[in-house]
């Protein structure tokens, strides 16, 4: 637990930045973090000029156009509140590779780094600053948790995840093999190597539908948007009407859960 | 900047290469219990997460001191070898480094050159060198030797043979090797391999060998193997030639134990290997076995051109043990042989492009997803994502003056750079940006089902019908 947590530091207010995957593929996703937030007693600050963290171009080997794209971010979070990403690999991108993206720009070196110490990953935001404990209102359910990539190597925040399913009293959370092996999205990655992500993706869904969970929950949409599109094609392939692997973003899952009257 | 000409390029063909792997489920199981296995083994050998966070510190540093120095400690390692009476070598290019070895083979008229693994003498192909040259070599780890029996390359630099069954390694012996019958029995073929190499040790006139790390402030050669065949080849040839990258140096020897552990407990999962071999000199005259020769020839190929670049640089830290390769989705995916390159893996992808150029290279970079596995299990934390990412960006610039790589902007393409400038245009403004993303929430019926290399495998993405904004709007 963080000091914050233990010396009972709530901030009242924070901003959030949905990434631009969340605000355009997953934007229920973006509502529910929100809502979880505000139903701890937060203020949540959504600031409207908001697009995207820059990754994209520069893990592609455009860091200059990344770099125009993150100067933008910069200027959004006046305050000193903590910044909340529902995504463990724009929270990486923002929290450790914006300092080194700007590292040569005097002007925007330090706040670059300001804002990297004020980046939490939302999952991590819940255990370590809020010490949020869910309480479950829903009915049994099993599900299988993916962490990303960024979530657990850059961002180490891939215990967290499972701490909040871990405490809530009737979902079991179910063990796939590979756990920590990566789904195959990569950004472009998944557009220049269809064949390698392909196969990556096809045995990720394969690992997580083994375990019998009805449902895969994950704290990046853009891993989401990979796995349930490949589960989704394999529906259709296999002629199912009904989602073999439907998921979503933990936020809307454990809002679900916590909500009166729940169902799974 | 090297020069060796462009015999072939990697990139091109990869995607038909890996293609041909992912879609042969045999292969595809076969490599996934084989990575799982070596992952499993050398999970065991680091049960304490806090041991191996600093010994992998103490390795980096120990790599990053040296290369720090390492002209210097080249100086030292010279006159040190020198003084010990092994001769040394210089080579900027496999060609160069071909004749050397060439050179010393026809200088004793040698007939037969047997060969303990060293992957350097892969990348300069010296099998192929030698045999043009009309000198047989023969490969003595059983890996190699069961690799160079099918006329292939090494598909791991640890295990050449990775890629081959029990049963087609039985069936190969059966064909090539005169008066082996068929057998499976993994006991029984590798005590046919020992027969066969036993009586080729003791008829060659040359033994060659690798080097795991050479010492400068002694003069020593450290070479790490199981079988044997690598003290074999150093001792029993009446000649000794040790070839290795410029990089495998460090000052001194008590940098070698940590390097050591690391090396065998991330390669094989082995506390320490079956021989360690310490090789300091040629035969003196009261001593009755060893070699009357020793040489070493110090490789470039490339490596001063890494050397020369800060980020660059930390490529060279490499102690070659093949975990990145081990925990790689993408190599588990495809197996070594698709990279085309000598190297594959994880660490080829980072060090292919210096020893042959980004024209040869230039997207080999892109087969990454980036998940950092292999950074994770670095034993001298080579930042492996990074440096990719840097070649990415090497790779696809516009050519410039004074590049850091040779080929540079070989990858270039003007449309692409047109479209990341369009993006970043779009991206950097708020109010294009809220346009864009409205007209996608709008018209996502306009979506094609067809979105090209992503609808392989997926459905069609389509943005939601309001993003997040709207919704928060309309909740006031």
């Amino acid at each position: 637990m963080s000091e914050q947590a233990k010396t009972g530091q709530r901030p009242a207010d924070v901003y959030f930045f949905a990434t631009c995957v969340v605000d355009q593929f997953f934007p229920g996703a973006g509502l529910d973090a929100i809502t979880l937030l505000e139903r701890a007693g937060i203020r949540v600050h959504f600031p409207e000029e908001q697009t995207c963290c820059g990754q994209p171009a520069y893990t592609s080997g455009f860091p200059d156009e990344a770099r125009k794209v993150a100067a933008q971010q910069l200027t959004l979070f006046p305050n000193d509140w903590p910044v909340i990403v529902p995504s463990g690999s724009c929270a990486g991108m923002m929290k450790h590779h914006y300092p080194t993206l700007f590292a040569n720009d005097p002007a925007r070196k330090a706040q670059a780094e300001a804002l990297s110490a004020r980046i939490h990953e939302f999952t991590d935001f819940l255990v370590n600053v809020l010490g949020w404990q869910p309480e479950d209102k829903g009915g049994e359910c099993t599900v299988v948790l993916h962490t990303s990539c960024s979530a657990r190597r850059e961002m180490g925040v891939h215990l967290t995840g499972r701490k909040l399913l871990g405490d809530l009293a009737h979902v079991t959370v179910a063990q796939q093999d590979h756990e920590s092996e990566c789904c195959g999205f990569g950004g472009t990655f998944s557009i220049k190597q269809p064949e390698i992500s392909g196969a990556m993706v096809e045995d990720k869904v394969k690992s997580l539908k083994a375990t019998g969970a009805e449902r895969v929950v994950s704290a990046d949409c853009g891993c989401l948007m990979n796995i349930l599109g490949h589960a989704a094609w394999k529906d259709r392939q296999e002629g199912r009407a009904q989602p073999s692997l439907p998921g979503e973003h933990i936020a809307s899952f454990l809002l679900r859960r916590t909500e009166e009257r729940s169902g799974k | 900047m090297n020069a060796q000409p462009i015999h072939f390029k990697p990139s091109e063909g990869f995607r038909g290469r890996a293609k041909a792997v992912v879609d042969n489920p045999f292969l595809r199981q076969s490599f996934r219990g084989a990575m799982d296995f070596l992952m499993t083994k050398r999970a065991a050998q680091f049960p304490d997460a806090e041991e191996l966070d600093s010994l992998r510190t103490l390795g980096e540093h120990i790599r990053q001191y040296n290369l720090g120095k390492l002209p210097d400690l080249l100086v030292q390692l010279e006159e040190n070898l020198a003084r010990n009476g092994i001769h040394v070598h210089w080579a900027e290019t496999p060609d160069e480094a071909n004749a050397i070895i060439l050179g010393i083979c026809q200088k004793h008229s040698a007939k037969l050159m047997v060969k303990g693994k060293s992957m350097v003498s892969e990348e300069i192909e010296l099998n192929h060198a030698a045999e043009a040259a009309g000198i047989g070599a023969l490969e003595s780890d059983m890996g190699e030797y069961i690799v160079q029996l099918a006329g292939e390359k090494p598909s791991h630099i640890i295990m050449p043979a990775i890629h081959k069954t029990k049963e087609e390694i039985a069936t190969l012996f059966h064909e090539k090797v005169p008066g082996v019958d068929y057998t499976d029995n993994v006991d029984a073929l590798i005590q046919i391999g020992r027969r066969v190499l036993r009586q080729k040790f003791l008829e060659a006139d040359i033994g060659l060998s690798g080097v795991n790390f050479a010492v400068a402030e002694t003069g020593t050669l450290c070479l790490v193997e199981n079988e044997g065949n690598g003290r074999m080849c150093t001792t029993a040839p009446p000649v000794h030639v040790a070839i290795t990258g410029i990089e495998k140096i460090v000052e001194k020897l008590e940098h070698v134990p940590p390097l050591l552990s690391l090396l065998t407990r991330s390669a094989t999962g082995q506390n320490i290997s079956t021989y360690f071999n310490m090789i300091s000199g040629p035969r003196k005259p009261h001593e009755k076995d060893g070699p009357q020769e020793v040489h070493l020839v110090l490789l470039d190929n490339g490596r001063s051109q890494a050397y020369a670049d800060d980020q660059l640089r930390k490529t060279l830290q490499c102690i070659r043990c093949g975990a990145c390769m081990n925990h790689c989705p993408v190599y588990t995916r495809i197996g070594g042989h698709a990279y085309g390159t000598t190297y594959p893996g994880p660490i080829g992808k980072i060090i292919s492009p210096h020893m042959l150029g980004l024209e040869a290279t230039a997207t080999m970079a892109t087969a990454s997803s980036l998940c950092g596995a292999c950074g994770e299990v670095c034993p001298v934390r080579i930042p492996i994502p990074e440096l990719l990412m840097r070649l990415r960006e090497e790779s696809f610039s516009a050519p410039h003056e004074n590049p850091a790589m040779r080929g540079q902007g070989a990858g270039y393409k003007p449309w692409v750079t047109a479209i990341w400038r369009g993006w970043a245009a779009v991206y950097r403004s708020p109010s294009l940006y809220r346009l864009a993303t409205w007209l996608g929430s709008r018209f996502a019926w306009l979506m094609p089902s067809n979105q090209g290399p992503w609808t392989t495998v997926r459905v069609p993405l389509k943005p939601a019908p309001k993003r997040l904004r709207d919704m928060l709007k309309e909740r006031g």
